[in-house]
């Protein structure tokens, strides 16, 4: 299925943790949060919260700055 | 030097850096054991990897309380959901909340502003807004439960200064909460005239992380804030517009 993530459209099937361990090798990486249409998605949840046809994910971390 | 408390937090210095802008993360260490700073500013973007070029890892190392920021919102939605995706990555609920108008000028969106602090406060964030320096914004934002106000003292990454130093003394004066000075300092004299005009803190990024000699300008600068604390502690003699001697006037030889 098709999903937006960080601004790019993809396809993926799975839960948020197989996102990040597809995109970031691990699948609960420390210093990174994930919002699912503008609402923040607790860690605790990514294993289990599946990713559906037109999500619009952000994955950010902390860089330097101001 | 007394701690600075902010939101029952007591820190272990005035000086509050931003890590923005330094040439390379290497230097971000030694900056660091210069500065002696009481917290130190991240922003958050998105990632395509898990390497954050081991910024963290260096704050983790050093102690330092990490203040995520919501530099680069031009609205207080995207100022939000970034405290709120920057509470879950970083494990803090201190923000450093910034809502700019427009790119160009860097100047705080009041309305934006204020909407954005009081949803954080109700969320349960510790705010600390970067505003303007006008007094009147900052009570609002004091009312709304801002933890502390955060006026410029000119545009950010100026190196202006302090533009309006009767603005921040009437900021100063305004609130109960702590007044740090963000944005503008170009160099030592620049805080140090902040802190003797009754600000708490200062926090500098750009003077420091783009100086020709970051380190030695992030150790200027730490002294600077000890000394301009110092000064208001002391009481400075009032301005006169005629000399007055110090030396005694009688016994001169004629």
């Amino acid at each position: 299925m098709s999903i937006t993530v960080n601004g790019e459209t993809e396809t993926h099937r799975g839960t948020i943790a197989d996102l990040l361990a597809t995109r970031l090798a691990d699948p609960c990486p420390r210093g990174v949060a994930v919002a699912v249409g503008g609402v923040v998605v607790p860690r605790a949840d990514w294993p289990r919260r599946r990713l559906v046809e037109g999500d619009v994910v952000e994955v950010v971390t902390a860089v330097q700055g101001g | 030097m007394t701690p600075l408390t902010i939101a029952g937090r007591a820190l272990s210095s005035r000086l509050l850096l931003g890590t923005g802008g330094l040439p390379s993360l290497a230097l971000l260490e030694p900056v660091l054991a210069a500065a002696e700073p009481g917290l130190v500013t991240v922003s958050v973007r998105r990632t395509s990897s898990t390497r954050d070029g081991g910024l963290l890892s260096v704050l983790r190392r050093y102690g330092v309380p990490v203040l995520p920021n919501t530099a680069g919102c031009l609205s207080a939605r995207e100022a939000v959901l970034t405290a709120e995706l920057a509470r879950e990555a970083l494990e803090t609920d201190w923000v450093k909340l910034e809502v700019v108008g427009d790119e160009a000028s860097l100047l705080p969106d009041a309305v934006g502003l204020l909407d954005a602090a009081d949803q954080l406060v109700r969320r349960g964030f510790t705010v600390l807004p970067y505003t303007t320096d006008d007094p009147v914004l900052a009570r609002r934002l004091a009312d709304v439960g801002c933890a502390a106000v955060m006026p410029l003292g000119s545009p950010i990454g100026s190196g202006l200064g302090v533009l309006n130093p009767h603005a921040i003394e009437t900021v100063r004066a305004a609130v109960a909460v702590p007044v740090v000075l963000d944005a503008g300092v170009g160099t030592a004299s620049d805080a140090a005239l902040a802190m003797e005009l009754g600000c708490d803190a200062v926090l500098v990024a750009t003077a420091i992380t783009r100086a020709d000699d970051p380190v030695a300008m992030a150790g200027a600068l730490r002294l600077a804030v000890a000394a301009g604390h110092a000064a208001r502690g002391a009481g400075r003699i009032p301005r006169r517009s005629t000399a007055r001697a110090s030396s005694p006037m009688s016994g001169r030889i004629s």
